[in-house]
């Protein structure tokens, strides 16, 4: 049986018709309690080490719901659908609350007293590759531009453009990879900057792009010398 | 504060006032805590640092010695994780730091696009605005449109220069200093600099008294 199409609804660079910015200068974190549980049930259960923040991102941009779910809701179901994957809790016991089913072994737990080391030792995603990279800075590059049937952080809007590479980044964990399971498999990372009038030649606005240039950071599968 | 599931194991019967995603949180935390996979005062020790401890004063004080001091300055633009490192903060959403400076001819603004990556060391959690759908669709495409709904008019000379942070990189802006601020002393330059003028969608505040 063919596999479901990859689906994310979380690629929003460059739609239209989503209205103006709702800015607040200042704003609290949380409006609500149960969004700052969702925030720390969140950390505390990826710092378990089950899955990893590439497979949290697939988990919630491809949930079907995503454009009609508040912030820590899209959080908080891709939550769930992670502990349920991945065998940690059953569906019932997360409607519920009642375990009724063996906890799994998992590799880590984090404790009260390690938050702020763990905090401030993050994650890094830096690591040392033998190749070279294949690009330097001011060399041109043409984006991919077909589909990824996968999670990816290549945004639609940026796929098939002529950049130039603008930053070498170092070589960092492939979240492409990453996200697959398949490991980190790390990957020159570039800030490859676009200029406007190449992402939106039929704008009518002058100045918006023609003042105007964007960057992404790409890995090197992403790009391909032009 | 809000009281541990896990103290109050019928908790799931007494919630008459409880909103559905209250209950549906309150249920995962509890079997998460009883299936002892997560520390439930770990929980309240994150929130208390995000809520306390982690916020945009911190970006502020960086932007203030970079103003003050160019040896700083020089080294926050060439290596901006280890000199915000300096003054301690690091780590989770904050390990690949770039700082990104404004200037006349150029205007830095940083967005993103496929979630909502935020240098969380420097400026906390994100604002609500940050990862909404209006502000990731727009900010790549029409960014002076955006930049006028936060109320900033930049001179059509100035480059916009807009970082999509696709990977685990994040940008620090560094806004320029406000004229009238000659001789400040840096705690009271930090007072000026605002959240959104370190994401680019804001400039620093005038010193008291200045003409804007």
């Amino acid at each position: 049986m063919k596999p479901p199409r990859y689906e994310t609804h979380a690629d929003l660079g460059g739609q239209r018709g989503h209205g103006r910015i709702q800015a607040k200068t200042e704003e609290a974190c949380f409006h609500a309690p149960w969004e700052a549980r969702v925030l720390a049930l969140t950390l505390a259960a990826g710092a378990s080490g089950v899955w990893n923040i590439d497979t949290s991102r697939s988990a919630r941009e491809t949930l079907p719901d995503y454009s009609r779910l508040s912030y820590y809701q899209i959080w908080f179901n891709a939550l769930a659908k992670l502990l349920i994957r991945y065998e940690m809790v059953t569906p019932e016991e997360a409607v519920t609350g009642r375990p009724q089913t063996a906890s799994r072994r998992v590799p880590r737990k984090l404790l009260a007293a390690d938050v702020t080391v763990v905090l401030a030792r993050g994650a890094p995603t830096q690591r040392t590759v033998a190749r070279p990279a294949r690009f330097a800075a001011g060399d041109r590059v043409r984006l991919y531009a077909g589909e990824v049937p996968h999670h990816t952080r290549l945004p639609r809007y940026m796929r098939g453009k002529l950049g130039v590479i603008e930053r070498v980044h170092g070589a960092h964990v492939f979240a492409d990879a990453n996200a697959l399971g398949r490991g980190e498999e790390p990957q020159w990372l570039y800030a490859v900057a676009v200029h406007g009038k190449e992402l939106w030649p039929g704008r009518q606005d002058a100045v918006e792009a023609q003042r105007l240039t964007v960057s992404i950071d790409a890995w090197e599968p992403y790009l391909e010398p032009a | 504060m809000t009281e541990h599931p896990s103290d109050h194991p019928d908790h799931a019967h007494d919630h008459s006032e409880l909103s559905p995603m209250d209950l549906r949180v309150r249920a995962l935390e509890t079997v998460l805590v009883r299936k002892a996979y997560v520390d439930p005062a770990a929980l309240d020790v994150l929130i208390d640092t995000y809520q306390t401890k982690i916020g945009p004063r911190n970006g502020a004080r960086v932007v203030a010695k970079a103003w003050v001091d160019p040896t700083y300055r020089q080294w926050l633009l060439a290596d901006a994780t280890a000199a915000i490192a300096s003054l301690g903060y690091q780590g989770r959403q904050g390990e690949h730091m770039v700082a990104l400076e404004n200037t006349p001819a150029r205007h830095n603004i940083v967005v993103c696009t496929l979630c909502s990556c935020y240098p969380w060391p420097v400026l906390g959690l994100p604002p609500t605005w940050y990862k909404s759908a209006p502000y990731r669709s727009r900010a790549v495409r029409e960014p002076r449109r955006v930049l006028a709904e936060f109320g900033v008019t930049l001179p059509e000379s100035t480059e916009i220069r807009v970082w999509d942070s696709t990977a685990e990189v994040r940008y620090l802006v560094l806004p320029m200093r406000p004229g009238g601020t000659e001789g400040a002393k840096e705690e009271d330059l930090a007072a000026l600099v605002t959240r959104d003028s370190m994401i680019g969608t804001g400039l620093p505040l005038a010193p008291p008294g200045a003409p804007r």
